[in-house]
Parts: structure tokens; sequence; C-alpha cells
């Protein structure tokens, strides 16, 4: 019989093998944030501006993945094998959830290509921290993913409608995290939108996660804000599948 | 094997569904047969739970499509008008992943791919990139996708649309001997008269949402229309004296030609010929025509099914029929 766990499964090796038999564009866009973080990092102020920045770098890229879910299942709502996927057990969530997976786990790879080339330049981190921080950013991925996915079915035959949203999006929310400048010198205006940004949270926590603060408010102000958005964004799928049409 | 009770979709103000009764028989092969627009593909989409009915019940394979989505879903088989394999995949690890979608082991997975790809002339082109592969050939990956799990009941939207009538012919041998050998429920639709005519036992004709008649295409031809015989005579005078020594049969004319509408007219005909010539005015031509499901949909309908709906008579039907 079939769980979540295995249906998750099988919609993620479905997505992840044609990445698997040309991974020539991963290669490619994994090299894309070591560009941004040789060209940016240097125009930071202080001398502990890695242990700032990179955190912030891995976040980014996530969320940038994790983004482009609905993207390919635009194509698949086009040529039909999503339609067929609806009608097939598998569960609701496990079609969301492994579809954001195959955008985040390659990221996961690239997190570690970064912090192993800003290891020689002095950049510090605590492992296990480190890796509870993937786990939160990866559930608050998987929230942004559905999202994406329900994006896409509301989008559906208007691929300019999906991209026009998505970039509207994703920029202030980026920006509004503090990801790649400190929000605490900003406008009180600008303070106040990144409170209500559940991105900023999950920042935050990774920067103290990464650096070894395990167990502070910080890491679990990101672990609600990245759960919420999981809870939101799965029962948006799941909801926006029940009702295509 | 499916149940529907008044089954009924609305989308805004448009009722692309309104009120269907629906019943079938395990094994089973029925085709809804409709216009485009005319409710068929809602209706599939209704009964394989992709969207859910605006008012109305239906059971398929003995459970409720909303409230037991999942036990529907495990035992149906549904082809869709799109390409169920993506084009990015390889066909051979969308047949495997669609198993395991199913609960099948990897193993029984790979074998039951492996035996589909054969039986359906796959193999060559499975472990090619989807988007590579012809119509012809991506059809038929859709059907070994809808059959990985040997589902009791079979759905398929518009099967043969955009296929050359050479793939459209092999696809049906496919499906047939699908059938002969699963006794596997089938339930199609299409807007191809032959199809509909030369595969299932049991056409539901469907137009404006409604099923508008039910039966076995020979019993609907015979039913609704009938044969028509047509009689030529060398004579206008002839043809007259043949109308009444034809009576019984109440003949039209048209100058030399008689036309009868009639049920079993290779039977009839025969005997009506030694009736003329015994009457001395025998007929010089005879033709008999048997009615079309498109001479049945017009009938019911008013319209032509092969003029796409359009409100158009077709060639070889004269008058009455047009009239409903």
């Amino acid at each position: 019989m079939t769980t979540l766990i295995t249906d998750t499964r099988t919609v993620f090796s479905r997505e992840l093998r044609p990445v698997l038999r040309d991974p020539f564009t991963i290669i490619f866009s994994m090299v894309q944030p070591l560009v941004f973080l040789a060209l940016f990092a240097p125009l930071l102020p202080g001398a502990d501006a890695l242990q700032w920045f990179v955190p912030g770098i891995i976040v980014m890229s996530c969320l940038f993945a994790s983004s482009m879910t609905g993207s390919n299942l635009l194509f698949e709502i086009q040529t039909g094998s999503h339609e067929r996927m609806l009608v097939t057990p598998l569960r609701r969530p496990a079609l969301l959830i492994g579809r954001a997976l195959k955008e985040i786990v390659p990221m996961f790879a690239q997190a570690a290509l970064i912090v192993a080339v800003c290891v020689p330049f002095g950049f510090r981190f605590n492992l296990a921290g480190a890796l509870l921080g993937l786990v939160v950013l990866a559930t608050f991925c998987i929230g942004l993913g559905a999202l994406s996915y329900t994006l896409a079915l509301a989008a559906k035959n208007q691929e300019w409608l999906f991209w026009t949203v998505q970039q509207t999006l994703i920029f202030p929310l980026l920006l509004l995290a503090g990801v790649l400048l400190p929000i605490e010198n900003g406008p009180g205006w600008l303070r106040a939108l990144a409170k209500g940004n559940p991105l900023s949270y999950v920042v935050d926590a990774e920067r103290s996660l990464f650096n070894g603060d395990i167990w502070t408010s910080a890491t679990v102000s990101g672990v609600v804000a990245a759960a919420a958005v999981a809870a939101l964004g799965l029962w948006a799928g799941v909801r926006a599948m029940r009702r295509s049409d | 094997m499916i149940e529907t009770r008044g089954l009924t979709k609305h989308f805004k103000d448009v009722r692309a569904v309104d009120g269907i009764d629906l019943t079938v028989a395990p094994g089973e092969l029925v085709a809804l047969l409709g216009p485009n627009g005319a409710g068929k593909s809602t209706t599939l989409r209704m009964l394989t739970t992709l969207i859910p009915p605006s008012s109305g019940t239906a059971r398929v394979a003995g459970f409720d499509v909303v409230r037991q989505q999942r036990e529907v879903r495990l035992r149906i088989g549904y082809i869709g008008q799109g390409n169920g394999a993506g084009h990015s995949q390889r066909g051979r690890d969308e047949l495997i992943s669609q198993g395991r979608a199913y609960g099948l082991s990897v193993r029984d997975a790979r074998t039951r791919a492996g035996r589909l790809v054969d039986s359906l002339g796959l193999a060559e082109v499975a472990d090619r990139r989807v988007s590579s592969l012809s119509g012809g050939q991506r059809r038929r990956l859709d059907i070994a996708m809808g059959l990985i799990h040997a589902p009791e009941l079979l759905f398929l939207d518009e099967p043969s649309t955009g296929l050359d009538p050479q793939n459209r012919a092999n696809l049906q041998e496919h499906i047939l001997a699908l059938r002969a050998e699963h006794e596997t429920t089938i339930v199609l639709t299409t807007h191809y008269l032959d199809e509909a005519d030369s595969m299932a036992e049991r056409v539901i004709v469907i137009d404006h949402g409604r099923i508008v008649a039910d039966d076995s295409p020979a019993r609907l031809k015979a039913e609704h229309v009938g044969d028509r015989i047509v009689l030529g005579f060398d004579a206008e005078t002839e043809a007259a004296r043949a109308a009444s020594t034809l009576a019984a049969y109440d003949p039209g004319r048209e100058g030399t030609r008689l036309t009868i509408t009639t049920q079993g007219a290779p039977r009839r005909v025969p005997g009506m010929l030694d009736d003329l010539r015994a009457a001395g005015h025998p007929a010089a031509e005879v033709e008999v025509i048997r009615p079309t499901l498109d001479d049945v949909f017009l009938k019911l309908t008013g319209r032509s099914l092969r003029e796409g709906g359009a409100a158009q008579e077709p060639a070889n039907s004269t008058d009455e029929l047009v009239e409903v």
C-alpha cells in the first residue's frame, strides 16, 4: 500500500529524473549564487560579513527555486500529464510536496557548495545548527512551492500571469526579509513591513542556527513561521486541485 | 459499475451537464457520442473525480465520486484528451512511476511496463523522450499509462482525436483486444461516428448536457431512422404507377424516383422488385441506404454531428428526415 511518504517519493523521483538525466542545467544554476556571493559580499562592511551574508544567500537560492515549482507544472497542465496524475490515487499533498522538494533538494547541494567555498575565506558554522536550519528552510520552501503550484493552477493557460505574480511577489519578499542588506537601520515603515514577512523570521533563524545558537527565540519564531507557511501552502494547494476544472 | 442520478454540472450560467441518469454494467463498452460542448467530457471528468458535480450523485466502481475519491481512483484508469506522459520524461520511466502511484512495487511496475510496451508496439521508443515521439506513439503510450494497474474500468476521452485514419484504426484494435483479454469495462467519448458505430455495443447520444438516446447502434438506427429504399424508373408515369403498387409502404415520389423508409430493407427489396415486375412496371435501379449514427443524431437533435453541430442537412438526407 502507499502512504503519504511513498507518494511523495513517487512524485519527487519522477520530477527529479529528467534533471538527473540532463544535469547541466542544474550545474549551471548552482554556480550562479557563487558569482553573486563573490561580487556582493566584498561590498558588505565588517569583518564578519560572511557570517551574516552566507545564510541569507542560501535562503535566497531556495526561495527562488521553490517559487519556480509551478513553472514546470504550467507546461504539464497544458500537455495533460498533470490531469493524468490527478486521477491517480496519489495523495494531493504528496503532489505538492514532491514537486517542491524537487526544487529544494538541488539547492541543498548548492548550499553545501557555498559553505565549502566560503570556509577558506573565514566562514564558520555549526554543523548541527546548519542541518536544523536546512530543515526549517525546507519546511518554508514546501509551503512556498505549494503556493507556486496553486498560482500555476490559477494561471493555467496564461503563462504570463504566473510569471507576473511570481516576480511581483518574490522581490518584496526577499528585500523585506533582510537577506541582502540589514533591515535594522531602515525607516520604521520598512521595519514594520518586515515584521509581517514570514521570511524575515526564517532568515533570522538561519543566521542564528548556522552560528550555533540553536535554542533561541529566533529559532522558535523561524520554525513557527516556516510551519505556518507550509500549512497555508498545502491547504491552498489541495483546495485549488479540488476546484480546478 | 457506474450509477449516476441527476448528475449535473454548471459553470457559471452554463449547464454543461444537465441531470444525467446513467447505469453501466460490468464488461460493457459504452460510447458517449455528441458534438463538441455537448457535455461528454464534463461527464467523464465528474466520473473520474477530476471535478465535483454541482448536484446529483455518481457511484463509480462501487464508490461515491465525491466522498470516496481515493477508492474510485484506485479502481479506474483514465486516458484524457491530452498526453498523460510528461513531455520531458521517458515513456518507460513514466509507466513505472504511474505504477508506483497505484502502489505497485518497483519490480511489478517494471514488469508490467515492459509487457505493455511490448503489446502496444512501443519497444523501440519507450526509452526516448516523450516529446520526440509521433502523435500515434504518444497516444499508445497514454493508453499504456491508463492500463498499468489493470483497472476494472477504463475511461477514454476522445482517444483518437488528432490521429490519422490508420493510427485511429490501430488504436481501436488495441482497445478492443485489451477488452477481450481483460474484460475491462470501457467508457469512451467520441465525436467520430464510425468509431462509436464500429466499437461500442451501446451508444449514448448526448446533446446540451442531456442523454437524448441510449441503445445499441443497430437499434438506434432502426428505431429512429430506419433504412431507406430508393427505386428509380425510366419514366415518371411508371414511377407513379409503381407508387400505387407499393402503396402499403407509403412511398414518397420525386420525379422518376420513389423513396421508402422502412426497417430491414435488404429483406424487403427482393419482394418489392417481384411485385413491381408482376405489376408490369419493373424498377430500373435500386439503392438501399442504411442509416448512419449521424442520421440518428440529426433526427434526434435537428443538427448534424458531421457538420460540427451546425444546423445543416447532409447530402443524402431527405426533407422528412430533418423534421424533428
